[in-house]
């Protein structure tokens, strides 16, 4: 007969198979299908990364003029080396760019400050947060009062407009969503059905047409002396739109937090405003801060519908780069670039976002 | 203790502290804002118009179009054979449903003969219908001298046909990404990863000028096209597929393979319920097979072949014949497919691996396959967790579907924007858009609401 169960009779434990070799044979080559399907999976990136690594890498070519690229395959980065600094700023004048810079190392700073858990409760370092937009903006668009160039918002493009379309459009569509998100929740029928209409509404329809709406239509509801620049309009829409998903998400939140939070703040007899402000509000927005945070990467990358209407964001700037006579058809290059910075600043708040998650599950 | 009588009176309320009238005073004083701004934007809007010299109203819808559209899809005519297509379609959708219900229900307690009467009568009936009204269907096409509804009605055609195929596209795409992600494999599993994490993390927008602009219009020339057995060509024009020519007879064909497809159903339905019932597995498989080839070829064989192929041919500066994929439409397609596929892929994986270890280790223990445990344990109850998300993923397919605006293919957004910039007409373009997207929004949300209520674990 045969034997089926072999008694052991060491007094250790078996020993643990391991090192690279052992690894390669669990992981990739364990039963015979594993070991074809590794095979064809390497020869599949093989096969994809190799002409990107020699177009990107080995037959790249660098400088800064377009003349090292001549005769070459690769990839001309001297195009990027040349026109980088209108990827991230557009048309904004070439010697005023230094007040962009600047900016960008204000908030910078600011968050780096921010990180440190010491100086997070400082009242200073909350007093710069509020004041850094004012300050920001005073300093990108100057002004005769300031002594700075004044530099008009059709000049400015490039990630600086993506960045700012973004976050100006979440500081505005934060209050109107958590309004929306209590207008959904009230008891109060007419603010209720409002709030469920415009949510309803805006989740309906595409951004593309909410910004056509604030860009063509928009300046048909207001006064004809009024006039609004295209960011403007832009912003609008923005806010308008994502002030629904946002408000969405604080829903989920309200809805999330246990009963016994709201019977509390109305046995202590705490006003709406009170209760809400005080008691569910912090609670709430704790935790839908991931849900938050992926919100706003669907701002960021939803920004560059702008270029539809007509403004200059980090993606069109890439063909507003490409069209300069002197780097034409550049445009594998201007998008992989983009792309690369699209992909960072999104890829890196998701991981932010997820972090975060991991902290409040604790 | 204290006595009562010492106490004061209570307070008396004054009305402007009762929550009720409170509540009502605030909405009505948010109801008379809104109404005020409403006017306001009413008066200005008029003034703007008049100003800018612009009509009110839809009455340029039935203006001549005069503009040319890159995709033109046939449009149904709406005539009594276009109602009595739907409605026998309709017909033969409940009458199928009728047999279902009937077939699934227990045996014993009253089974419901009526269901079986009228479901046959019913499903037979409008089969008929439908045979006769699938010739009078007749269809008319966008030309230059249409109106603007049909240019409209055009983009929405197109818009669906994109919608339907990225959704269907990305599911299937992101099923297996999903899939590659889970596998022991640890190569095949970082690629995976890669795959998500680079394509969603990118603009949708980007995706779809990198597969329009560095894809497609790069791909050769017509004269160099790239070929696939020289049936399928590649150039910068479009792709050239073969197209199917149907015969006068085809309708009797389709009829056959429908007829063949629903017997083969009803097969396996019984199959289950005798397995059910007896444990026994009845053969399924033959009858199945022998049906779903017979009856089809039995119509071939009598009234001859329903269709054949027209392919694709160079003459001169362009292919003739067969059918063509625009480069547009094929950059929109690709580009929402595998964007979207990124965001389906990761929702499919954690929906699978919420349902917890113990389902499948129950599952070995019965000695089921790996196939058969992920076909009949995990994926249903996957699928609860997955159904909600995938809908509002859907949703994002037939709304960025409008950004085909943006590489110029002819959907409903980008008709309309031609048009919005032919007449002026903003306001009512934009009504437009609104309201159809609306509703396809409510339609596809109805639609997985209801699938989603149907599969939801019922608690007792």
């Amino acid at each position: 007969m045969k034997t089926i169960v072999e008694p052991y009779h060491g007094d250790r434990p078996p020993i643990l198979k391991s090192g690279a070799l052992n690894w390669m044979k669990n992981n990739l080559f364990s039963p015979w299908y594993n070991a074809v399907l590794t095979v064809v999976t390497a020869a599949l990136v093989y096969i994809l990364v190799t002409p990107l690594w020699r177009w990107a890498v080995t037959d790249a070519c660098f400088g800064t003029t377009p003349d090292v690229c001549k005769g070459s395959h690769g990839a001309c980065w001297a195009f990027i080396q040349d026109m980088w600094p209108v990827f991230m700023v557009g048309t904004y004048p070439s010697d005023q760019r230094w007040r962009v810079a600047l900016a960008a190392g204000m908030v910078l700073l600011l968050i780096i400050a921010t990180l440190f858990r010491a100086l997070r409760k400082k009242r200073l370092l909350h007093l710069l947060w509020i004041l850094s937009p004012a300050v920001i903006f005073i300093l990108v668009r100057g002004g005769e009062t300031f002594h700075l160039q004044y530099v008009p918002s059709t000049q400015w493009g490039g990630l600086m407009l993506t960045v700012f379309l973004s976050l100006v459009s979440m500081i505005f569509a934060f209050p109107l969503s958590v309004l929306l998100a209590l207008g959904r929740q009230s008891d109060m029928p007419v603010i209720r059905s409002v709030s469920v209409a415009y949510i309803e509404l805006v989740r309906g329809v595409p951004l593309i047409s909410i910004l056509f709406m604030a860009s063509v239509v928009l300046p048909l509801f207001f006064p004809p002396e009024m006039e609004f620049s295209k960011i403007m309009r832009a912003m609008v829409g923005i806010t308008l739109f994502f002030a629904a998903y946002l408000a969405e998400n604080i829903r989920g939140g309200l809805q999330g937090l246990a009963r016994g939070q709201y019977e509390a703040a109305d046995a202590l007899g705490l006003g709406y405003w009170k209760k809400m402000g005080f008691i569910i509000l912090p609670q709430a927005l704790r935790i839908v801060l991931p849900p938050m945070v992926n919100n706003f990467i669907g701002i960021l990358k939803d920004t560059s519908l702008v270029g539809i209407i007509g403004l200059i964001d980090l993606l069109q700037v890439a063909f507003a780069a490409t069209s300069n006579p002197k780097w034409l058809g550049k445009i594998e290059e201007a998008y992989l670039f983009v792309a690369l910075f699209y992909w960072i600043m999104c890829y890196s708040l998701s991981k932010f976002s997820r972090i975060l998650e991991e902290r409040y599950q604790l | 203790m204290t006595d009562t009588a010492s106490m004061p009176a209570p307070e008396k309320i004054p009305f402007w502290r009762n929550p009720t009238i409170r509540a009502c005073g605030f909405q009505a004083v948010m109801l008379v804002g809104l109404v005020l701004l409403a006017l306001v934007i009413y008066r200005n809007t008029l003034a703007n118009l008049t100003l800018r010299g612009i009509n009110t109203g839809f009455g340029f819808l039935s203006n001549e179009a005069g503009f040319g559209i890159g995709e033109i899809s046939a449009i149904p005519m709406i005539n009594p054979g276009f109602f009595s297509f739907v409605a026998s379609a309709m017909g033969v959708a409940l009458g199928l449903f009728l047999l279902f219900r009937y077939l699934i229900q227990a045996e014993g307690n009253g089974k419901n003969r009526f269901m079986l009467g009228a479901g046959v009568v019913l499903f037979t009936a409008s089969l008929g219908c439908f045979y006769t009204s699938i010739s009078m269907v007749e269809t008319y096409t966008y030309t230059h001298a249409s109106t603007y509804v049909t240019a409209l009605v055009t983009g929405l055609i197109n818009t669906l046909k994109v919608s339907v195929l990225g959704c269907v596209l990305s599911t299937i795409l992101g099923l297996f990404i999903a899939l590659a992600g889970l596998s022991p494999n640890w190569l095949l599993k970082k690629l995976a990863h890669a795959y998500i994490e680079i394509n969603r993390n990118i603009p949708v927008l980007m995706h779809l000028f990198f597969w329009y602009f560095i894809v497609f219009q790069r791909l050769p020339g017509v004269r160099h096209s790239a070929s696939l057995f020289d049936t399928v060509f590649f150039n910068n024009r479009g792709v050239y597929l073969p197209r199917p020519v149907f015969q006068e007879n085809f309708a009797l064909f389709f009829v056959a393979i429908f007829l063949s497809l629903v017997i083969v159903f009803f097969l396996w339905l019984h199959g289950r319920k005798r397995q059910g019932e007896t444990g026994k597995q009845p053969p399924v498989l033959i009858p199945c097979l022998g049906v779903l080839i017979a009856l089809p070829a039995l119509v071939c064989l009598f009234t001859g072949t329903p269709f054949h192929f027209d392919y694709p041919v160079l003459k001169g500066f362009n292919f003739k014949g067969g059918m063509t994929l625009t480069p547009e439409f094929m950059a929109l397609v690709t580009g929402l497919t595998v964007y979207v596929s990124a965001f389906n892929a990761e929702i499919i994986r954690s929906g699978i691996q919420s349902v917890s270890k113990g389902q499948t280790e129950a599952g070995r223990a019965l000695s089921m396959s790996e196939g058969r445990i992920m076909r009949k344990v995990i994926l249903p109850q996957a699928l609860r967790v997955i159904i909600p998300p995938m809908t509002s993923e859907y949703l994002a397919i037939a709304k960025n579907s409008s950004l085909a605006v943006a590489i110029g293919y002819p959907d409903l957004v980008s008709i309309g924007g031609t048009i919005l910039n032919q007449t002026g007409q903003s306001i009512e373009v934009i009504g437009i858009w609104m309201t159809v997207y609306l509703i396809i929004s409510l339609l596809i949300s109805i639609g997985m609401n209801w699938y989603n209520a149907k599969i939801r674990l019922i608690q007792r």
